[in-house]
């Protein structure tokens, strides 16, 4: 019976081709509309790391107070001696530090001019911590940090850049004068957002080339090549070199830390408050303890990491899709009346309602899969586009795969069934009776 | 007039389709009023000057490898001086952000001195650009009162050392905010110290190196200091001569690497020019803007084609009934206005839905987004737009049922 019916809706389709059009015309553009801004909110609202999201934790503590502070948050990062307080400290299972940098590799052999490399200064634990996958060697070890070694981490793509993707462990690379041991070379690693650093704002931007231990970069008085923030207090480190900088309020170090178990968590917030209430005994606090322990979809919601761009306009492109589906149930409505004379045959010759319904619902699932098809042309096409609407690093999120693909044929064929619910209702309920007679 | 109550009772007959031209009607209006008030306000910004002569100026992003801090000083120098040497370059210069760049560096400023324990917020929001006495010709602001600075006032700090009782050029917007009266300059201005700097010149425009909503409230509020800043990293600024920039364009990079190849200028993003610099700085308004103007053209267009297309399933079905006014008397345009009455009455009780659907879904954009209320203007034009959008789109359907003949009376379906 479904191929009959599916045949009888092609051949009622075609009886009204403008009307047909018509629907198919909305459907596509509404569904396609949808999928679009779709196809970047699913990449810039997912969870980077499901597996552990609920156990990594962002550390903040205000050290602003009350007055300066942002409507009472603390600063999205810590200060250098709260953030190195945390790591001595070391009360997590796992605690990790990082601010980012960018080095330049000298030219050798056959580069001519300098390469800029990006990355983070950071401790051994990040390895770990975030789940890093390697392609050779391993991250340094917590010896490393400590010996505050020159070694490093590089990227897959970086490794590729500067020797040709061989195994580089063990080689030597410049980075702005200062030589480094390559202990490990990363697989592609790119969450996106990339949660860990959403205070310096980079959630989406490219992947990091580099990994150095912070401690170096310490010695060495690199500076962050990120965010810095002072807040609008006076005498906040400006104006006093770089060890007052360090010593001052400025906060510019991200710091995490794994806890996993429930009670790891209450020990760890317990520490922290006592470690900011202990601030205040010493006088750097005129306040009473205000930290924050965010866990990774905590921190995602805080940050508010979704471009408001993409809300927008997936809630707009919604409406859309709505109004589209309201049309849709309108012109099947006028469709299905129209053919009452049709419907009295088929029920006075016996057909029970649920025919009928079956034979529309085909119909209008004809319908669907027509704008289906019509979206899946359209959303490829608009992915291609919405580099006009997003900056580029989020609009590279965006793209076709067959999910998506099996995803705008679904909705549009679901929802289009779902619209022609009422009008075949309308139909089902024509009296045979009526329709003979005025025949 | 005197057909309402007749057609009233028709519509009755037909309460879906009605409800849904209605219905379909008010979500276009709610959504159309908000796309126009989200495009208008993204256009606002699009258009707005940041008081540099935009035209014949490039941005050049340079990393100094293998020098940092005071040694950056001599390389800048070479630098610059090669820059303003070569044909074709009108001025250039140094500056540590610049407007549209996106980062850079604001703090609050003050008429008087800040007090540690009398705790208010400072008199205005403003951003900093450390530059030198090239900075007027080569950005090509309007000096609107005192001076540039003079070549003696410029030197190089330690951008974590240095203390800012120096003589500054303020931005107009600024220097009001800070002295009503009018009379900023050789005035003092505290900028998160406790020397204060002195005002000596006033530019007529100057804008801050963000466009995002945050900085709505100081956006042209901007103080330049005769300050060069050592580090690795700059900004250089080129006002090239008439109809030299796309040479320069490539000449420019390939001269500072000749100067010195020890250096990194981003392939990305590394020598724009001003309209580049403003094309990405607007790109997602720009695309937000466009995406609101397709969406509202395709969703008129379907709402639109589904009036056409139930009014004329209306028109069919009624065409035996149609014939008998007719027969009865009626002319060809009682029988068009009588559709025209009918749209407008299903027209009208949508609008009235759609409007307050209109303002409840700004009331939540605005709950949820940075977003202004939506002003009633748009949902007044958004109300007569769909009226007659509503009126052209019967017509045809209409036209149609006024040449039913009456004979049609006398025929069964």
């Amino acid at each position: 019976m479904f191929g009959y019916y599916f045949q009888l809706g092609m051949r009622s389709l075609r009886r009204n081709p403008v009307l047909t059009a018509l629907m198919v015309i909305a459907i596509g553009f509404g569904v396609a509309a949808s999928m679009i801004t779709w196809s970047v909110f699913r990449v810039v609202s997912g969870n980077p790391i499901p597996q552990k999201s609920g156990r990594l934790f962002t550390v903040l503590i205000d050290n602003r107070g009350p007055q300066y502070n942002d409507d009472g948050e603390p600063p999205e990062a810590l200060t250098y001696t709260d953030a190195n307080a945390m790591i001595r400290a070391h009360k997590a299972p796992h605690q990790t530090l990082f601010y980012p940098i960018s080095l330049a590799v000298l030219p050798d052999g056959n580069r001519s001019l300098p390469l800029k490399a990006i990355g983070y200064a950071t401790t051994a634990d990040f390895f770990g911590m975030f789940d890093v996958p390697f392609e050779y060697g391993s991250a340094w070890s917590a010896q490393d940090d400590t010996r505050r070694a020159g070694v490093v981490v590089l990227s897959h793509q970086f490794n590729e850049q500067l020797f040709g993707g061989a195994d580089s462990v063990g080689r030597e690379v410049d980075l702005s004068g200062h030589i480094y041991r390559v202990v490990g070379v990363t697989r592609h690693f790119d969450p996106k957002p990339r949660y860990f650093d959403l205070f310096g704002g980079s959630a989406f931007d490219d992947p990091m080339q580099v990994y150095i231990p912070f401690n170096r970069a310490d010695d060495l008085q690199i500076n962050t090549a990120g965010r810095n923030t002072c807040g609008g207090a006076p005498d906040t480190g400006v104006g006093t070199g770089r060890e007052g900088w360090l010593r001052g309020e400025c906060s510019w170090i991200p710091v995490w830390v794994q806890l996993d178990t429930p009670a790891q968590v209450a020990d760890y917030r317990a520490f922290l408050e006592g470690y900011a209430a202990k601030q205040q005994r010493a006088g750097r606090f005129r306040w009473p303890p205000n930290v924050r322990l965010r866990d990774v979809t905590d921190w995602l919601a805080f940050e508010h990491v979704v471009p408001p761009e993409s809300r927008i306009s997936l809630v707009v492109s919604i409406g859309f899709f709505v109004i589209c589906l309201v049309n849709t149930i309108g012109l099947l409505l006028a469709k299905f009346m129209r053919r009452s004379a049709e419907i009295g045959v088929r029920r006075a010759l016996g057909a029970p309602r649920g025919e009928i319904y079956r034979q529309f619902l085909i119909e209008a699932g004809t319908v669907g899969a027509a704008g289906g098809v019509l979206g899946v042309l359209l959303t490829a096409v608009g992915v291609g586009g919405v580099g006009l609407l997003f900056a580029p690093r989020i609009a590279r999120l965006a793209q076709v795969d067959l999910p998506l693909m099996a995803l705008t044929l679904l909705v549009a064929v679901v929802a289009t069934v779902v619209a022609a619910f009422y009008p075949t209702w309308r139909a089902a309920k024509v009296q045979p009776a009526w329709q003979l007679k005025s025949n | 007039m005197m057909q309402i109550k007749p057609i009233l009772a028709a519509l009755k007959r037909h309460k879906a389709g009605t409800v849904l031209i209605a219905l379909q009607i008010a979500l276009t209006l709610a959504i159309v009023c908000n796309a126009l008030f989200i495009i208008r306000q993204r256009t606002e910004h699009l258009s707005r000057p940041t008081g540099l002569t935009e035209s014949n100026l490039l941005a050049v992003s340079n990393r100094w490898v293998g020098a940092d801090g005071k040694a950056t000083e001599s390389l800048t120098e070479t630098d610059l001086a090669a820059l303003r040497q070569q044909a074709g370059v009108a001025d250039a210069t140094m500056i540590n952000s610049y407007p549209l760049r996106g980062g850079g560096w604001s703090l609050g400023a003050d008429t008087k001195p800040s007090d540690k324990d009398n705790v208010r917020r400072p008199t205005a929001q403003t951003t900093l650009y450390f530059t030198d006495e090239h900075a007027l010709s080569t950005m090509g602001l309007k000096l609107v009162g005192g001076r540039n600075f003079r070549p003696e006032e410029v030197r190089w700090v330690d951008p974590r050392d240095f203390e800012t009782n120096v003589p500054v050029i303020v931005s107009q917007a600024l220097a009001t905010k800070l002295y009503p009266d009018g009379h900023a300059l050789g005035k003092p201005v505290y900028l998160s110290s406790t020397k204060p700097a002195t005002i000596i010149g006033i530019v007529e425009r100057l804008q801050v190196p963000w466009t995002g909503n945050w900085a709505a409230n100081f956006a042209e509020n901007s103080v330049l200091l005769p300050f060069l800043l050592q580090g690795n990293f700059g900004n250089y600024l080129v006002r090239t001569r008439p109809g030299e920039m796309a040479r320069m364009t490539k000449a420019v990079p390939a001269l500072l690497f000749k100067t010195n190849r020890m250096r990194v200028i981003p392939e990305e993003r590394g020598v724009r020019t001003f309209a580049e610099v403003r094309e990405q700085a607007y790109k997602s308004d720009r695309g937000m803007a466009i995406l609101m103007g397709v969406v509202c053209a395709v969703l008129l267009a379907i709402t639109a084609a589904g009036i056409v297309g139930l009014t004329s399933f209306w028109v069919g079905q009624r065409r035996k009934q149609i014939g008998v006014r007719r027969a009865l008397g009626a002319t060809r345009h009682d029988i068009l206005s009588y559709f025209l009455t009918e749209n407008l009455l299903i027209g009208a009780g949508g609008v009235i839905v759609g409007a307050a659907l209109a303002i409840g879904m700004n009331l939540w954009l605005v709950s949820h987004f940075e977003m202004e209320r939506l002003s009633l203007a748009y949902v007044a034009v958004g109300v007569i737009a769909l009226l007659l959008l509503g009126q052209g789109a019967v017509l045809a359907p209409a036209m149609k049922a006024s040449r039913v003949p009456p004979v049609e009376a006398t025929r069964s379906v």
